[in-house]
């Protein structure tokens, strides 16, 4: 598996690290109560298809979103995570 | 026999070469089954479960029947096709799974008994008693049914590993795959062309025919020629792709060094990248369950073609040929053009149009074969009667199957074609790869030729590159055909999978007994398994389980082919992984001095550390650790603890950054000071914990667990990149640029001062303060924390000092009484002082838990804190940390052990909880545990059993502060 580094370009799926679903961009304020807390620290969908999630590229430290696919396993793009649109 | 005039090693080298210990000679280029059919070499082994008599039946990497032991004792390599392995002078091959020798061997009584090992015997047979399967019945089989052996020694011959990448991977170079390579390659693109076979050209080295007014082997010659010109092409032969994986991976086993004496590597696992692929790997012929068609002499039309044509072999003196499509015809006119006799050609269609100066005999069958240890006769049964022929050697062709193995890697299923009576590729199936050729289901050399051309051309469009003009060679543009003959029926075993012995009838049976899913079909009856995966039966069995269930073969489906296409050996896949290759090894600068002092390492992650720093007259590690306690409690000991993870934060942010990474604050840490941090998960369970100076307003050093330094700076670039952005500040891991030491006992001051330039006081350095000093010259840092609860101080060095200085201080220690301790006496010290480690924040434990929870400072927001107020992670009932003290000073405590109330039965429902880390302390002279226990921090005084059923200890303990040493810290400030 290949996955491209926004910084670094095209690597080895080995360089990488996967942290989970996109979704731990957004953090919950303190306040937000325990609902939307439950959501963000444990409820994940596992989708057939598109998903959007996070990888550490280790050799240069940083953080990609990759939009991607479980079942034919394409990656369609990866963006810096600070790129991206919050 | 050689057939004097034939094949493509005229005028090669004479080889010398060792059969079953009977020495023989070939030809340089010949496979070790061509030069034993040259020396009239027929039988090659026995048979998986009946130990039936086999020759060859192939002439590729598909064969299922000849397969060898090449090599003596630990070089020793089993299941080696005989069809693949080149000869070379001195080889010593031998024949497997026979007993005492090829030709009489003891195990073929199960051949006799055979009508009762029919599919699915083991599992109706060896049901009960249950506990004989294990001790007796499965040994039995596996003694007595079974390939070759691994000599169960350890391999010390090289393998290697390697990686590639290219524009454009062509496997194959048959006419597809030669024609695609140079269309690939004169468009620009880089090329690698891998082919399995060690002389490239595919079937164009195995028929007598021209492309471009040439004879087809000099054509091949003059393409590759050009391709080897070609600064963007890689030719790599005896190099099979065994699978297709995502993104343009490939991998690929390369035989290196099988083909001669063993020096250097002896193969090679290539993972290839490719921007695109053209897969021209041609087709498999497959064979014809008649009766009893398993005899050595009986082989594919193909294979005995390429003997003759390329090896210039005949495998018989008197050949018949049996099959049921044009294709098996050129096998009998290239043989009576060679001379020699061709006793027979048998059509099963009626129709069929033959010509030549050999007997024909169309709408014929064969019905019986007769020969033990080699075919002598078989009988046909044709238009025009029954009649025996006598015959050394029987071609049989029923038809050609795509090699579709490597696009169903990707899930692609194959499509069936009824007028080639097989499956081809279905397209898209791996994405960037396009089928071209016989892979494809074209059958004709010219249509070979224009398809590699195409394929390749598609292949350079969809990488925006332009294909060139390249003239089609002239060449054979026959058309295939044939009529799907699948079975002879008749009295006699009609074998269909010769590896591991699967017979027509077993598939019958299999969908009798309804495993009519081909999946079923396959685990009950075997087939298709073993070294040749059903290369050469899969389709019969097929089409056979659709007759037996009375559905048409698509409907019927085929089994998945995985990767990878021909076995790989483990010491290739693995190459470089063996010993210390598996994991890579960090060392301290001070690793060279530690191991100097005979101490012996321990491993910490990658890192190596060193245990104990052994002395004369010290018997066990422990009596080592007993005296570096005490030494570093009377005297000065000096440890190195580079190894944990030291991270360089800047920024104007970098105290706003802190403060939400730790649950305690740093924003108010004074430059020059040091604090104890502790960081949650976002679930308020504790991550790692350690100390972060303050070097500048701006400027932080952290130092992580050894154990959680990647983890940790992972989290940090997490938090900087994606939760906090709009933070100004820099996080950089300095773990391998500084080396660190620490220097724990009352006497570290002095030992201190003697490094330093400028010396400090305790007034003016007092406990947790950091600052820049020069060691000795080298500008450095001072940090002074402990980790042991005696006065202590890191020192920090760039790392090209570490080694020098390292050796400065043990030096300086030893003449104070003291010296260096290792990472044994470091942890009975820290126990003593009851400071964590991942041993207790082992991932399920809170800040409450340790009883750190007031450290989650609730002033300001941090990751983890919100998590960590939640309902159930602050009640008293949990497990919290305690000190564990025998009733009895030397009873024993073991880590992993479990609590349970004194009177309470040791079982799971009255669990109180568990021991983390357990030492004995030479300085309290008894042995010491820190655990967690339910409502612990109310229960100090009580007693409780420690009972570990693993090592059937019992110890009556009292429960007691986590700090066993000076509490008050008087130690620490002294």
């Amino acid at each position: 598996m290949r996955i491209t580094c926004p910084l670094c370009g095209t690597r080895d799926r080995r360089e990488f690290t996967w942290q989970g679903d996109a979704l731990a961009i957004h953090r919950p304020a303190r306040d937000a109560g325990p609902e939307a807390w439950d959501n963000y620290i444990h409820l994940r969908e596992n989708p057939a298809g598109k998903t959007r999630d996070l990888w550490y590229h280790d050799p240069c430290g940083t953080w990609a979103v990759a939009e991607r696919d479980t079942v034919t396993h394409a990656v369609h793009s990866t963006t810096l995570v600070t790129e991206v649109p919050r | 026999m050689r057939v004097a005039g034939k094949g493509l090693l005229t005028g090669a080298a004479p080889v010398s070469f060792t059969f079953d210990g009977t020495s023989y000679q070939g030809l340089q280029g010949d496979t070790l089954a061509s030069a034993l059919l040259a020396n009239d070499v027929r039988l090659m082994g026995r048979s998986f479960k009946y130990h039936r008599p086999r020759g060859v039946l192939t002439a590729g990497s598909e064969e299922p029947s000849a397969l060898v032991r090449v090599g003596k004792g630990s070089q020793a390599v089993p299941n080696v096709r005989a069809t693949q392995q080149e000869i070379f002078d001195g080889i010593d091959a031998a024949s497997q799974n026979r007993w005492p020798n090829l030709k009489y061997d003891v195990l073929s009584v199960n051949d006799l008994i055979s009508p009762f090992l029919s599919a699915g015997f083991y599992y109706k047979t060896f049901m009960w008693p249950r506990a004989f399967w294990e001790g007796l019945y499965e040994p039995f089989i596996r003694r007595a049914a079974g390939l070759g052996a691994l000599s169960g020694e350890s391999n010390a011959e090289p393998y290697e590993k390697a990686f590639a990448f290219c524009d454009v991977l062509v496997i194959g170079s048959g006419p597809a795959g030669l024609m695609a390579a140079l269309t690939a390659a004169r468009g620009g693109a880089d090329v690698i062309l891998a082919d399995e076979d060690s002389r490239m050209g595919g079937r164009l080295l195995a028929e007598t025919e021209a492309v471009d007014g040439k004879p087809a082997a000099h054509w091949t010659a003059d393409i590759l020629n050009e391709l080897k010109g070609m600064p963007n092409v890689r030719l790599m032969n005896r190099t099979t792709v065994t699978g297709a994986y995502d993104h343009g991976t490939f991998g690929a086993l390369e035989r290196v060094g099988l083909h001669g004496p063993a020096d250097g590597p002896r193969e090679c696992f290539w993972r290839i990248v490719a921007r695109g692929a053209v897969l021209a790997a041609g087709a498999l012929e497959r064979p014809i369950a008649f009766p009893d068609n398993d005899r050595p002499g009986i082989m594919t039309a193909g294979a005995v073609r390429a003997y003759l044509n390329r090896w210039g072999v005949s495998p018989g003196r008197e050949v018949t040929i049996f099959g049921n499509n044009d294709d098996a015809h050129r096998t009998a006119r290239d043989l009576a053009d060679a001379g020699v006799r061709v006793a027979g050609l048998i059509d099963s269609r009626a129709d069929a149009k033959v010509t030549g100066d050999f007997p024909v005999f169309t709408g014929g069958k064969i019905i019986a074969t007769r020969g033990r240890l080699g075919l002598e006769n078989i009988t046909v049964e044709h238009e025009g009667g029954t009649r025996i022929i006598r015959t050394d050697c029987l071609a049989m062709s029923g038809g050609w199957n795509p090699s579709v193995h490597l696009t169903c890697h990707m899930n692609g299923r194959p499509e069936w074609k009824p007028e080639i009576a097989s499956f081809i590729p279905r397209p898209g199936a791996i994405p960037g790869m396009v089928v071209a050729g016989s892979a494809q289901g074209i059958f004709s050399t010219s249509g070979c030729l224009a398809d590699g051309i195409r394929a390749a051309g598609k292949v350079l469009q969809s990488l925006g590159m332009k294909a060139p003009t390249i003239e089609l060679p002239t060449a054979e543009d026959q058309t295939y055909a044939l009529e799907p003959l699948w079975v002879v029926e008749g009295k006699g075993r009609k074998w269909l999978d010769f590896q591991n012995d699967v017979t027509v009838r077993d598939i019958r049976l299999a969908a009798q007994e309804n495993f009519r899913s081909v999946e079923h079909m396959k685990r009950y009856t075997t087939q298709g398994m073993a070294t040749d995966q059903g290369k050469n039966s899969n389709v019969a069995a097929l089409a056979l389980l659709a007759d037996a269930t009375g559905r048409g073969i698509p409907e019927t489906g085929t089994t998945t082919f995985r990767p990878p296409y021909v076995p790989v050996s483990i010491a290739a896949m693995g190459a470089g992984g063996q010993g210390m290759g598996f994991a890579p090894q960090r060392f301290t600068t001070s690793h060279q001095a530690s191991h100097e002092r005979g101490a012996p390492m321990i491993e910490a992650g990658y890192w190596y550390r060193p245990s104990y720093f052994p002395r004369p007259g010290e018997k066990t590690w422990l009596d080592s650790c007993n005296r570096e306690v005490n030494m570093v409690r009377a005297s000065v000991g000096v440890c190195d603890v580079s190894t944990l993870g030291k991270i360089d934060i800047q920024g104007h942010d970098a105290a706003t950054f802190l403060d939400f990474v730790y649950s305690n604050t740093f924003s108010t840490l004074p430059v020059g000071r040091v604090r104890y941090g502790l960081m949650l998960r976002e679930d308020g369970h504790v991550m790692d914990d350690g100390t972060t100076a303050r070097l500048g307003d701006n400027h932080y050093v952290m130092t992580t667990t050894t154990a959680a330094a990647g983890l940790v700076m992972r989290h940090l670039d997490f938090v900087a990149q994606v939760l906090r952005p709009e933070l100004d500040v820099q996080i950089v891991s300095v773990t391998e640029q500084w080396a660190q030491f620490s220097v724990a006992g009352p006497k570290s001051r002095d030992l201190v001062n003697a490094m330093l330039d400028n010396h400090v006081d305790d007034a003016s350095f007092p406990y947790m303060a950091c600052g820049s000093v020069n060691v000795s010259g080298v500008p450095g840092r001072l940090f002074r924390i402990s980790f042991s609860g005696e006065q202590a101080y890191e020192i920090a060095v760039p790392a090209r000092f570490g080694g020098s200085l390292y050796r400065l201080m043990t030096a300086q220690a030893e003449s104070m009484g003291g010296g260096p301790y290792g990472m044994e006496a470091l942890n009975v010290l820290r126990i003593e002082k009851g400071f964590i480690t991942h041993a207790e924040i082992h991932g399920r434990t809170t800040a409450f838990d340790i009883g750190m929870d007031r450290m989650v400072s609730l002033k300001k927001d941090c990751i983890g804190q919100t998590a960590s107020r939640r309902e159930g992670l602050l009640e008293d009932t949990r497990e919290q940390l305690v000190g564990l003290r025998p009733i009895a000073a030397e009873a024993k405590l073991t880590a992993g052990a479990h609590l349970f109330d004194k009177e309470a039965e040791a079982i799971r429902v009255n669990d109180q909880g568990y021991v983390t880390s357990v030492c004995y302390s030479p300085t309290l002279k008894t042995n010491l545990g820190l655990a967690f226990l339910k409502r612990g921090r109310a229960r100090h005084g009580e007693v409780i059993r420690l009972v570990d059923h693993l090592r059937k200890i019992e110890t009556l303990c009292e429960v007691c502060d986590p700090v066993f040493l000076d509490p008050e810290g008087e130690r620490l400030r002294g």
